[in-house]
């Protein structure tokens, strides 16, 4: 027997097995960092999956809903091997969650090895949008060089002409600082990368910026590192001298630590809390009465993601065997996005506007994240060329 | 440029003097008791967290660090009656897979008392803003006060250890521990002292890097890495040697970071260069430390008597 008819034999088996083990679950893995000083970017987008498990009545299409947590640490062999414990001994029919780039491509290769549909909830690196798109792969965040494209922009407008770069030294830190000068019209006079995760003291590189004299300094550091460099930035009474711009680095997880510190901060985002939607609101409220808090990007994504993952399974009645069905369904992300309309481009990233919010201090006292204009509408990724998969 | 120059040769001191507190207390204890102490990373973290609670408690930056130093004493000393001193005649191997034990303790002992998150420890409004050093350079009020404080430990330390009968003791001990127990010295007492010194010097520096760095769990390990390469340099049990080694280390590290990227740029392209440096900077000080390991295996100022 060749391979392409042993295939269509399995496909069919699966499919005549779907609706017959009607009984079963719809598995999904999820796998996220649970512990260490990011542990409380995982905790959030945990807390937003189940939410939105919680608002489909823990079912999708009729089915009962089984998650199943897997910390990586961090780390890209950790979280390669969580994912393989869940496509093998867990049997998951969807992976999701992946906050970080280097985690996420250490992972993806074991999912679509195995024909097991990963929708990532955060993470966006450049090869997954260009020559490594593949059939199981979905984003239901960003391209990563999106938002810094749409800071670019925003620096353009605001008529800065020269810009200093820092980054963290892997994956997505270089995909950061990529977007942002292929939109940004100025000169950059300095770019410095730093090593990723553990270093966390960035004075040598904060006196670099002040002697190269720019007019604003780009940084991207997610979780808790952004913590140290908008403290270290102040202190370093940098405030005064050059404004800080940054993407991924200042939001509702690292706000609380860094208060005052963040006020009057831009950055850019796909997602804003004070998005006028029908499904961000309900989002938004219910969230902050269920963790007493307010949601992050990263749960704003990660509840779009259980949604999209609940279109396909309600799409083809829980037949969870039917690959091409589900893939069909995911494409048409026919669901309610809490980023208003959403829709996929051909390598299964979004299309989908970019805002420029503030950080302000609302009339209670307490700082918050708003929008104050939309930098791009309907915007793709510059990858999806390279990409081969079309339909 | 010398601007850059004089602000980075200030940075790499105060890494210095930081890596200083957190290596005199381990070479003491390595020198002198001959533990292997993996957990001293673990008192750098319990300071951070202590500090930044009790100048929740407090409103006070300053009265939480003070309240910090003594609190972390106590679980220095706490740590050692209990813990450690049943592996003083034990090898090192044994040693370091209890203490290693305690750093998982510890981590999870945090985890459960402050939650997962972490702690900011905020400046007093004086020490967060920057001073001109010179015209028209600025720099960091808290950095220049870690400088301050932690010269200020130098030379305490100093006269403590070459001045005191207690300090005269620890160089004793260090050089032969065999003969002062013979001599009548009480070394247990001497032990647990040396333990908790070093446990509230680790304190100080977590609790000083805390309001860079906020406290986080596993803080330690990372910077537990550096002081032991610190303590290898400058050779072991030697309070002078950890702080010239303390020194070079905090300025290669910092020197490496800052210049680097534009030495390699100048053969290599761009995007090349910002790949590379980062990575060759860190690994700049387990250079040196090969090199010292090959040259002086002993290390730069060993103790005497070893």
């Amino acid at each position: 027997m060749n391979k392409t008819t042993l295939l269509c034999f399995t496909a069919a088996l699966a499919l005549m097995a779907g609706p017959a083990l009607g009984q079963v679950k719809v598995k999904i893995g999820f796998v996220n960092t649970f512990s260490g000083p990011n542990a409380t970017i995982g905790n959030d987008m945990r807390d937003a999956f189940e939410l939105a498990l919680d608002h489909l009545g823990r079912k999708m299409g009729g089915v009962e809903v089984e998650a199943i947590y897997e910390d990586d640490q961090q780390k890209p062999d950790v979280g390669k091997q969580k994912t393989e414990k869940l496509i093998q001994s867990d049997k998951v029919n969807f992976l999701t969650g992946y906050i970080w780039s280097n985690v996420l491509l250490a992972s993806v290769k074991s999912a679509i090895d195995s024909q097991t549909f990963l929708i990532s909830g955060n993470a966006g690196p450049s090869q997954l949008a260009g020559e490594l798109c593949n059939p199981y792969f979905f984003s239901a965040s960003w391209q990563n060089d999106q938002t810094p494209m749409a800071m670019g922009e925003a620096l353009n407008q605001r008529g800065i002409k020269k810009i200093f770069i820092m980054a963290p030294n892997y994956a997505a830190g270089k995909d950061m600082a990529a977007g942002v000068k292929s939109t940004f019209k100025g000169e950059v006079v300095g770019e410095e990368y730093t090593k990723w995760p553990d270093q966390l003291d960035f004075s040598a590189e904060l006196s670099k910026v002040r002697a190269a004299r720019p007019d604003a300094l780009f940084v991207f550091y997610p979780g808790a590192a952004g913590v140290q460099i908008l403290n270290q930035y102040t202190q370093a009474g940098l405030k005064a001298q050059v404004p800080f711009y940054s993407a991924y680095t200042i939001d509702a997880i690292t706000l609380p630590l860094q208060k005052d510190n963040a006020l009057g901060a831009l950055g850019t985002q796909s997602w804003v809390n004070d998005l006028q939607n029908e499904a961000n609101k309900k989002f938004v409220a219910d969230f902050r009465k269920k963790y007493n808090r307010m949601p992050s990007f990263y749960a704003a994504q990660q509840y779009d993601a259980v949604m999209l993952i609940d279109s396909a399974v309600r799409s083809v009645k829980g037949a969870l065997g039917d690959k091409d069905g589900i893939r069909a369904a995911l494409r048409k992300a026919d669901f309610k996005s809490v980023r208003g309309e959403f829709k996929f481009n051909q390598n299964h990233f979004p299309v989908q506007n970019f805002y420029l919010q503030e950080t302000v201090r609302e009339a209670s006292g307490e700082l918050n994240l708003k929008t104050i204009a939309t930098v791009f509408k309907d915007h793709k990724d510059l990858h999806q060329p390279k990409c081969p998969m079309k339909w | 440029m010398t601007i850059l120059i004089l602000e980075q040769s200030l940075n790499g001191l105060q890494l210095g003097l930081l890596l200083f507190l957190l290596a005199a207390g381990l070479t003491l204890v390595f020198g002198i008791m001959d533990l292997v102490n993996l957990a001293h990373g673990s008192m750098y973290m319990i300071g951070a967290f202590l500090a930044a609670t009790f100048a929740g408690w407090t409103d006070s930056f300053i009265l939480g660090a003070l309240l910090a130093l003594p609190a972390t004493l106590l679980v220095g000393i706490v740590t050692e009656i209990i813990c450690l001193r049943t592996l003083y005649p034990r090898d090192h191997l044994d040693q370091v897979l209890a203490t290693f034990g305690l750093i998982l303790f510890f981590n999870e002992a945090v985890r459960l008392i402050w939650g997962p998150a972490g702690m900011s420890l905020p400046l007093p409004q004086f020490l967060s803003t920057s001073v001109e050093i010179l015209p028209d350079v600025r720099y960091p009020t808290y950095r220049l006060s870690i400088i301050g404080v932690g010269l200020a430990v130098a030379v305490f330390l100093y006269v403590l250890v070459q001045r005191t009968r207690l300090g005269m003791l620890i160089r004793a001990g260090a050089s032969n521990r065999e003969m002062i127990g013979a001599l009548g010295i009480d070394i247990k007492l001497l032990y647990t002292l040396v333990f908790g010194l070093g446990a509230a010097l680790a304190a100080l520096a977590g609790l000083m890097a805390a309001p860079i760095l906020t406290a986080q769990i596993g803080m330690g390990e990372n910077i537990l890495i550096l002081s032991f390469v610190v303590i290898v340099i400058g050779g072991i049990g030697s309070i002078r040697g950890a702080f010239v080694a303390a020194l070079i280390v905090g300025m290669i590290d910092t020197v490496g970071r800052a210049f680097l990227p534009d030495l390699l740029r100048l053969f290599l392209d761009r995007a090349a260069a910002a790949t590379a440096a980062p990575a060759i900077s860190s690994m700049l000080i387990y250079m040196l430390m090969a090199a010292i390991l090959v040259l002086r295996p002993q290390g730069l100022f060993p103790a005497p008597g070893k």
